[in-house]
């Protein structure tokens, strides 16, 4: 009776004894070298796990960070400079200046100026509608509105508009990740290089139709007439496939484009209104 | 009586067109033919802007072996040559011809005569086929001198002929046996010939009995050819379906009819290769019904491909007030259009017109697992699990479960009581697991 007590401590600390020495040498064993880096790269990063970088989350883009010889096409889009600058210091590498983006929505066509023609019963989904037809207007490659790109979204950047029933990119929240760009069936969002005070200066079009036929589905349809193309001087404008584009790093933002579009579809934010003689012709939008 | 084992539902008939006389809807003003009427590589434009072409004329050349010619099916000018929305809901390209009176090839035999004797040979035959651009005319438009030509290795030992015309309202093949009886069964001889098959069984749902009667009392004449009366379930027109009522083989997963040594041809195929092959008719005209509860006068016509919907809607007595939906094709699998404008082409059997009433959604609700899309499935397939696997994004387990085997029948979104779009997401997880797959092939 009075042995039962110190029996079993014996025993039972013998036993984790044992076991203690077999984990050791498991553990000994089968050791997986860890970078502890990594963990430190990870911790610097926002966590957000968008995807925006490439990778399947923060953690994996971590690894590709550590491993990583310089930092060549690798950048987080959420975190921006101060995070790639913040990694750069723990791994002891230089960081890449990357021109921080934005997310642009390339179409404008409102109900108003692109009217409905027939009416899509189905579920409300880009991508179902997208694999059915046209959609609801006479544009097979505008915006079908049914917010595909919003519920994609992690960042809370987007939202529809009940107006024009287009999605609304809110700039301060929008970390350009990509995901709203990968969720459009119609490939209507681009990401721009972000420019001063917010301004932003592009085609809000991708009907490769015709003039005719573009013009017919939508009154702000790009219809490639290239007086855009000739009256830009720093050469940031082709013309492919019926559409105009600008090229965000060679536009200098002389908004002289914007007033010889025909039919408004190049659109321009954030810029300090125009001189008076111009004001008349010209419509500034705003967000 | 025969039928398929497993799944099937049953929509209303609402056959009502299955008293009217086909009759010949005039030639339209104006056509507009798309290159793509079939399933495969697009026809090659081969006439020119003001060019005069004859009815019959060949005006776009088939691609690659899986395409199909494109015949003019007027006699005038061709307009332009351009896109257009058809019943596909896209733009296709098209030839626009303006009509100039009705000048039909030389070589097209008019008459009404019943060509009985077959001249050509089964080489011959297939070639004719091709040449006349004969595709399925059930609805899949897959050009029929593909499955004319028995790959070596494989064997054909029966003909099976689709005159189940299972969808509701449609009665174009239902009035074609009815009326042009003798010519079906001369063509399905042809198909016989070119397959080199002593044995073809016409399959008919017994909701046809005049047509059963009418078949067998004319198949009595021919040689090896004989008819069956089916039990009335959807989708029993399908092929895989109908192989197994008839001859109780099972096609398997991803395979052709062909593997199980047999072909099948709708009865509308059958009598355009009759009117190929006897006539050196090519295929420019179809049976179409033109059917809806308002309408004043419902029909089946015989319409020249590219006449654009609205004239035969103004033949059946013009648009109803309370029309909602246009539908292409049948009900269960048809397509509703995008406007009146869009032209008829070879795969479109039917026009259905529904009021408002009918062509609204009912609000879809939670699924509660009930099972009754498992039981309606007829591919043995679980359409709640696929659906929520293409609404996930979850294709890799969706190819799994075989989203591929699905043929879109309907009879799950049919039978949902929650009025699940089931149908909706299976066909956009299909098209994207096909997409995967084929990328996956081509990286290889």
């Amino acid at each position: 009776m009075s042995l039962t007590v110190p029996v079993t401590i014996i025993s039972l600390s013998l036993l984790a004894l044992i076991f203690a020495v077999i984990l050791y040498f498991i553990a000994q064993k089968f050791k997986v070298f860890e970078d502890p880096r990594i963990d430190d790269v990870q911790a610097a990063l926002p966590a957000a796990n968008c995807g925006g970088c490439g990778f399947a989350g923060c953690r994996n883009f971590a690894e590709a960070l550590v491993k990583a010889e310089n930092f060549e096409g690798l950048n987080c889009p959420v975190g921006g400079a101060a995070v790639m600058g913040a990694v750069a210091k723990i791994l002891g590498k230089e960081a890449v200046a990357v021109d921080p983006l934005v997310a642009v929505l390339l179409c404008n066509g409102s109900p108003e100026v692109r009217p409905h023609t027939t009416k899509y019963d189905g579920v409300p989904d880009c991508r179902m509608a997208h694999s059915l037809y046209l959609g609801e207007t006479d544009c097979g490659y505008g915006c079908l509105g049914y917010g595909d790109c919003v519920r994609a979204c992690n960042f809370d950047a987007m939202y529809m508009d009940s107006k024009t029933n287009l999605p609304v990119i809110i700039d301060d929240k929008c970390v350009a990740c990509g995901a709203c760009v990968r969720a459009c069936p119609r490939h209507l969002i681009e990401l721009r290089k972000k420019a001063k005070k917010d301004r932003k200066l592009y085609v809000a079009c991708q009907n490769c139709d015709k003039g005719g036929p573009a013009r017919r589905a939508c009154k702000v349809a790009c219809i490639a007439c290239s007086k855009c193309f000739n009256v830009c001087e720093f050469g940031a404008i082709t013309i492919e496939n019926n559409l105009a584009y600008i090229d965000a790093y060679k536009c200098t933002f002389c908004r002289k484009c914007v007033v010889e579009c025909p039919t408004g579809s190049i659109l321009e934010f954030n810029f300090p209104p125009r001189k008076p003689k111009t004001e008349e012709k010209v419509e500034t939008k705003t967000v | 009586m025969k039928t398929f084992p497993i799944g099937g539902v049953h929509p209303p008939e609402n056959k009502l067109t299955s008293g009217s006389e086909i009759q010949y809807l005039p030639v339209p003003a104006a056509v507009a033919i798309p290159v793509v009427q079939h399933i495969g590589a697009p026809a090659v434009v081969v006439v020119n802007k003001d060019e005069k072409v004859k009815t019959g004329q060949v005006i776009a050349q088939s691609k690659g072996f899986v395409s199909s010619n494109i015949h003019s099916s007027v006699s005038g000018k061709v307009t332009k040559i351009d896109t257009i929305i058809d019943s596909t809901g896209y733009k296709q390209t098209a030839v626009f011809i303006t009509t100039e009176g009705d000048e039909w090839d030389e070589t097209i035999d008019r008459s009404n005569e019943i060509i009985t004797e077959i001249k050509l040979s089964p080489e011959e035959i297939v070639k004719r086929c091709l040449e006349s651009g004969i595709v399925g005319l059930g609805g899949a438009t897959f050009p029929s001198h593909v499955k004319l030509t028995v790959p070596a290795g494989k064997r054909c030992d029966v003909l099976i002929i689709n005159g189940v015309e299972c969808e509701p309202f449609l009665t174009s093949d239902h009035r074609l046996m009815l009326e042009r009886g003798e010519e079906i069964l001369i063509g399905v001889s042809i198909l016989m010939k070119a397959l080199k098959v002593n044995k073809a069984m016409i399959g008919i749902e017994n909701n046809k009995p005049d047509a059963v009667a009418h078949m067998t009392n004319l198949a009595t004449a021919f040689q090896g050819i004989t008819v069956h009366a089916l039990k009335v379930k959807y989708p029993q027109g399908a092929e895989k379906q109908l192989i197994k009522a008839l001859i109780k083989r099972e096609v398997p997963s991803g395979k052709l009819p062909l593997d199980v040594n047999t072909v099948v041809h709708n009865v509308g195929t059958a009598f355009a290769v009759y009117e190929a092959v006897q006539k050196n008719k090519p295929l420019f005209e179809r049976v179409v019904t033109i059917t809806g509860k308002s309408l004043s006068k419902p029909g089946n016509y015989f319409v020249r491909t590219g006449t654009p919907v609205k004239e035969l809607i103004a033949a059946a007595g013009g648009m109803p007030e309370d029309t909602g939906k246009i539908v292409s094709g049948g009900p269960m699998m048809g397509k509703s259009l995008a406007s009146t404008e869009v032209p008829l082409t070879k795969g479109i059997s039917g026009i259905i017109l529904f009021p408002a009433a009918d062509s609204v959604r009912k609000e879809s609700m939670p699924c509660i697992r009930c099972s009754k899309c498992i039981q309606a499935c007829p591919m043995n397939l679980e359409p709640y699990l696929l659906m929520t696997l293409s609404e996930k994004g979850l294709f890799e387990r969706a190819e799994k479960e075989r989203i591929t085997d699905c043929m879109e029948c309907g009879s799950c979104s049919y039978t949902c009581p929650a009025n699940r779009p089931l149908l909706d997401y299976i066909r956009m997880g299909k098209a994207t697991v096909i997409k995967i797959a084929r990328e996956r092939v081509s990286k290889q």
